[in-house]
């Protein structure tokens, strides 16, 4: 019995000439969110599908729950949930007539389905309206309607394909705190496709980033803000010259050098020592009053991680 | 796999009653429709509608173009929703999709006119009230059922051929016209082609066979036809081409 939820080696996918997942290897332990970032683009819903076997890799393999996605596809289908692209709503049907056909679809027998129906409906505030036309729903709700589709029939591994893409900001917040709560309370390991790098820092216990289909970083968030704390350096102080800061450019441990309202901003090479630049500085005749390491978050992080590739 | 045909079949048909706003309108389309055909013009025929062939036949029509109305939906309206993926991701098979969703509008066409049939034969007894009591022979009821059955079929599968591929419902709906139009011409334009020897020699053989005879084969080829266009949608259902269009 693995401890993965997801193990994916060299998984590769081309449409014709255009690559658009690059022998990508990762491993999704069970049990936790985890967070598949990147611009739109990279990658990140064509890995869903793939994960899925709705799509066949062109080269490298997919475990799903064990399952080889390629040979097992329908049976991967049956143990996950999906909130795609679109929350794939039947806008004619209620609420609870979309739930009882994806119920159906599962093959739970009616009383489970009936009973998990509102079990869910409830926790997410839906049950009173569950009569409705769903097209006559708000976003947020309809977003909400879908997650827990997604987990009607108790899947140990949930996809969830930019579930808060197009939601105001309070309706966001609010899916992410159902989600979380969600996801804690049915112990379902999340694999959550975002580009909105605050809602993965709140989320994900582990978080994986891609970016032109080959992933460049995973590891926990503290972890990749980690690379990012040791590179930011801010100082304070007077005399920042021109010259100065020709020199600092030129040195290698330097990616960048700015002055931002009157402070020296620094970007650090890797774990690179600013020892030593401060004392260049000081030794230039510039008047240092503080030094910072900046506590870059997750953005910066990510930001920098994309800028580096 | 009966199981899952009748998932899909099931909430297909849920959605062709709500179509065009809510229960309440897809009853009233249902109800006109019975009336038109099961009042109105067989009120006009009288006898005729039981008796004349051309009447028969419309029986074998009628489910076709209520077929023709719906199906361009089956699939691009899937497509078009931004439902279609999401019904990929489900564990139904193949299989159990395409036929849920032909199975659904056949049994939209089909029942209506199942439905419209006897109401037409009570419209006629009452407009001919007086007389003996006009039934249809068995194996003529026969016959219409399975010819209405077939046809449904045909217009089915057709239909779920065209949607399959098709970006919009509309798109869908406009390859199916030119389709259905084929469909009905073609052959009449055939024979007005054929050399006056042959045409005549067709005739004089057709006439001297037993018209049940020709019934069942032309039954018979509708089946071929139906179950060949139903080989051809399965294969045409690939889950990562239907994705991908």
């Amino acid at each position: 019995m693995t401890d993965l939820a997801i193990r994916t080696t060299e998984l590769t996918r081309a449409f014709g000439s255009v690559l658009a997942l690059d022998r990508v290897s990762l491993e999704v332990p069970k049990g936790i969110i985890f967070g598949f970032l990147g611009p739109n683009g990279a990658g990140k819903t064509t890995t869903i599908r793939l994960l899925l076997g709705l799509l066949e890799p062109t080269a490298g393999r997919a475990e799903v729950l064990g399952l080889d996605t390629r040979t097992h596809a329908q049976e991967v289908r049956r143990r996950t949930g999906a909130l795609l692209e679109h929350p794939g709503l039947y806008e004619r049907l209620s609420a609870e007539a979309n739930l009882d056909f994806h119920a159906r679809a599962r093959r739970l027998p009616a009383p489970e389905r009936r009973a998990r129906i509102r079990e869910l409906l409830d926790r997410l505030g839906l049950w009173e309206r569950r009569r409705e036309p769903v097209g006559r729903w708000s976003r947020g709700m309809r977003q909400k309607l879908a997650v827990a589709r997604a987990l009607l029939h108790r899947p140990p591994l949930v996809f969830l394909d930019e579930p808060t893409a197009g939601l105001d900001p309070v309706a966001a917040a609010a899916l992410r705190d159902d989600l979380a709560s969600l996801a804690a309370h049915e112990g379902t390991t999340v694999f959550l496709t975002t580009h909105n790098l605050a809602e993965a820092e709140k989320l994900c216990a582990r978080i994986a980033v891609i970016r032109r289909g080959r992933v460049v970083a995973v590891g926990r968030p503290e972890e990749l803000r980690a690379r990012r704390r040791g590179t930011e350096v801010l100082v304070t102080g007077r005399g920042f010259t021109g010259e100065v800061l020709e020199r600092l450019r030129t040195r290698p441990e330097v990616r960048r050098a700015e002055l931002d309202d009157g402070r020296l901003s620094l970007e650090l090479r890797d774990d690179a020592n600013a020892a030593p630049l401060v004392a260049l500085l000081v030794h230039a005749g510039v008047e240092v009053e503080e030094v910072h390491r900046a506590s870059g978050s997750l953005e910066d992080a990510i930001l920098a991680l994309m800028e580096e590739t | 796999m009966i199981a899952d045909i009748w998932t899909v079949l099931r909430k297909d048909w849920i959605e062709l009653t709500l179509a065009g706003g809510g229960p309440r309108a897809g009853a009233v389309r249902a109800a006109l429709v019975v009336f038109v055909f099961g009042i109105i013009i067989p009120l006009q025929a009288g006898r005729d509608w039981v008796d004349a062939p051309a009447f028969l036949a419309f029986w074998t029509s009628m489910p076709l173009l209520l077929v023709s109305g719906v199906v361009a939906d089956s699939f691009a309206g899937e497509r078009e929703r931004h439902t279609l993926e999401t019904l990929l991701a489900t564990p139904l098979s193949d299989r159990a999709i395409l036929l849920g969703k032909v199975g659904a509008v056949v049994a939209y066409g089909w029942g209506l006119a199942v439905t419209s049939l006897p109401i037409a034969l009570l419209t006629v007894n009452l407009a001919e009230r007086g007389g003996p009591l006009i039934l249809y022979p068995l194996p003529v009821l026969g016959g219409i059922l399975l010819a209405g059955l077939l046809t449904a079929l045909l217009g089915a599968t057709a239909g779920v051929l065209v949607s399959l591929r098709a970006h919009t419902v509309r798109q869908a709906q406009q390859l199916l016209g030119i389709a259905m139009l084929a469909l009905l011409f073609l052959p009449l334009l055939g024979a007005r082609l054929l050399p006056a020897a042959v045409a005549d020699l067709i005739a004089s053989r057709l006439a001297a066979t037993d018209p049940a005879l020709l019934a069942g084969l032309a039954l018979a080829a509708l089946a071929a036809l139906d179950l060949l266009l139903l080989a051809l949608a399965a294969a045409r259902f690939r889950r990562d081409r239907l994705i991908l269009d």
